[in-house]
């Protein structure tokens, strides 16, 4: 690990004046970028630790929501009694995650920033556009089985590898950030971005932004929902695919549903145009099938992944049906039924 | 109010935090780069918590920070200043085992033992969470622990049997 220099501010504006200027990182939970640090990918000249900040609580919002405090550990979301009540899509995708060690330190704002697990972009001594720009892209023509089938481009075919944040995504959760130019409202289907030319960009936050929070809206989805997370063991192992689904089914027909994927793209993966696809549909194998394709139109294999296609759509019809049979995938139960 | 800063990224200067292991309060001098597994094992002489993989990946490592099981090896000391540690050669009251460490010799829940201060570490702290009930909880709440020597079947049997006696109580 490289030696940094160290602060550990007490509150949110002094955090933002030590966390701006130059290769800085915050510290949270640390299970991610102390990793890092020790693969010699991240070499920050300081470290912001942010744990001190008063971020460590969920609260209600005023019109219905949950605000998810940015320090709140993974564990203690996933085990809040409003979250398991009204949200328990997070919850199960939060609990499908890591381990219960991991959750204990993970924070949610680091889990939504932690960055890819691509073998290359751990491995200093191959290129990665990620880590070194202009390098290249080890993946490509590489060792690809757990990169992307979606939005990939020539630069980068990592995944976002975060369980949370497929949640978040098809939940409509909007991020909080504030930083030197002041606080904005990032809605998460723009918080994370597809890779494009600029492999080194996760997300859109600007240097020295910090999340603050993430808000859930009061829309609930308690009855029709499932996270289903398919990987090489049934527990402590990052998605190759996963899907967070949840529906609103009146009078037998599907007035609306949302999808996400993870594993399969820079972020995480949600086509709104293919979700209205199961608008006024009853929900049947074949309009799940429907939008199953509609969902990873134009998904791409790199070799090694090329199964993933096959199985994101077969992911997808089978957690729409757990969705419209209310039966949630158990995290503890592996049994895919 | 006050920030610990450090200014010299060159130079090896240390900051001093608080930390309570095993019951006793310690002011130590830490590099700001030393995780929380390093400190215990070379600057404290705490070498009951292991080194898997220093990456997150095992769980050897584990250990008790405020009552709640974390992965040491990611976790740096400066950061968990004023914080309570209990390690695996603070399970035990005085010369009475804890029931976990009894159970595990009952059941013969270890073979070459690398993995069980963590894997007694993290079942503690399944136990203070309180959410596991059956069998199928407690391997699934257990699987932050991996073990080379594969002794899984009867540490969960060990697990589960003071998970049993603790909820009868
Ligand atoms: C072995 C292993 C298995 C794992 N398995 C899974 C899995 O199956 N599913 C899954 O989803 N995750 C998994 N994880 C990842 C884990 O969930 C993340 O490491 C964790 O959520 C990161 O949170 P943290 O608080 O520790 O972040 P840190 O490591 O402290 O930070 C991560 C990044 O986020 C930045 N950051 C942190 N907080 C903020 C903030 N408030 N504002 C702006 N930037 C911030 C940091 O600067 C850093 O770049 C696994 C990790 C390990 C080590
Ligand atoms: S896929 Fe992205 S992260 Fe992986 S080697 Fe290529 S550029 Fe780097
Ligand atoms: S040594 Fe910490 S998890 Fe392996
Ligand atoms: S007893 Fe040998 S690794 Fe678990």
């Amino acid at each position: 690990m490289n030696r940094f220099s160290y602060a550990r501010p007490t509150d949110v504006a002094e955090a933002v004046r030590e966390g701006s200027p130059g290769d800085v990182r915050y510290l949270a939970g640390g299970t991610n970028l102390v990793d890092l640090m020790k693969e010699n990918v991240e070499r920050p000249v300081r470290v912001v630790d942010i744990n001190r900040l008063p971020l460590h609580d969920i609260s209600d919002l005023p019109d219905g929501g949950l605000r998810l405090g940015a320090l709140a550990t993974n564990a203690d979301t996933a085990w809040d009694a409003r979250v398991e009540e009204r949200y328990p899509l997070l919850s199960s995708a939060i609990l499908a995650g890591a381990s219960p060690q991991l959750r204990n330190a993970a924070t949610n704002g680091g889990n939504v920033n932690q960055r890819t697990r691509c073998y290359y972009f751990y491995d200093t001594a191959t290129p990665c556009n990620k880590r070194e720009p202009g390098s290249g892209c080890g993946a490509i023509g590489g060792v690809n089985r757990i990169h992307a089938i979606l939005g990939a481009s020539a630069a980068c075919i990592a995944t976002h590898p975060s369980d949370m944040a497929v949640a978040l995504a098809a939940l409509d959760a909007t991020v909080q950030v504030t930083g030197p130019d002041g606080d904005r409202a990032i809605p998460f289907a723009d918080y994370h971005r597809l890779p494009g030319a600029e492999a080194w960009q996760d997300n859109n936050l600007a240097p020295g932004e910090l999340v603050t929070a993430i808000d859930l809206p009061d829309e609930r989805f308690t009855g029709h929902y499932t996270y289903l997370k398919l990987r090489d063991r049934l527990s402590y192992a990052f998605a190759l695919v996963s899907v967070a689904a949840a529906l609103k089914i009146e009078d037998g027909r599907i007035v609306e549903a949302r999808v996400a994927l993870g594993g399969v793209a820079h972020k995480p993966w949600r086509v709104k145009t293919a979700e209205s696809v199961l608008h006024g549909e009853t929900p049947s194998h074949n309009a799940f099938l429907a939008a199953a394709h509609a969902i990873t139109e134009g998904a791409t294999g790199h070799g090694d992944n090329d199964f993933k296609i096959g199985l994101a759509r077969k992911a997808i019809v089978r957690a729409l049906r757990q969705a419209a049979d209310g039966t949630p995938q158990s995290q503890t139960d592996k049994r895919v039924a | 109010m006050a920030t610990a800063t450090l200014d010299t990224p060159t130079e090896s200067r240390s900051i001093t935090i608080s930390l309570t292991i095993n019951g006793q309060l310690r002011r130590l001098p830490v590099e700001p780069w030393t995780t929380l597994l390093d400190l215990l094992r070379e600057q404290e002489g705490l070498t009951g918590t292991k080194k898997g993989c220093d990456h997150g990946q095992c769980g050897a490592c584990t250990v008790l920070i405020d009552g709640k099981r974390i992965n040491s090896c990611l976790s740096l000391a400066v950061s968990r200043d004023g914080a309570e540690i209990v390690t695996v050669e603070g399970l035990a009251d005085a010369d009475k085992l804890h029931p976990l460490q009894q159970a595990f010799i009952d059941h013969d829940a270890f073979q070459c033992g690398y993995c069980t201060p963590g894997q007694l570490c993290s079942a503690a702290g399944l136990l203070a969470e309180g959410r596991a009930t059956s069998r199928d909880d407690v391997r699934e709440m257990m699987s932050g622990n991996i073990c080379r020597c594969g002794a899984y079947t009867n540490i969960t049997d060990a697990v589960l049997e003071v998970l049993e006696k603790e909820t009868a109580k």
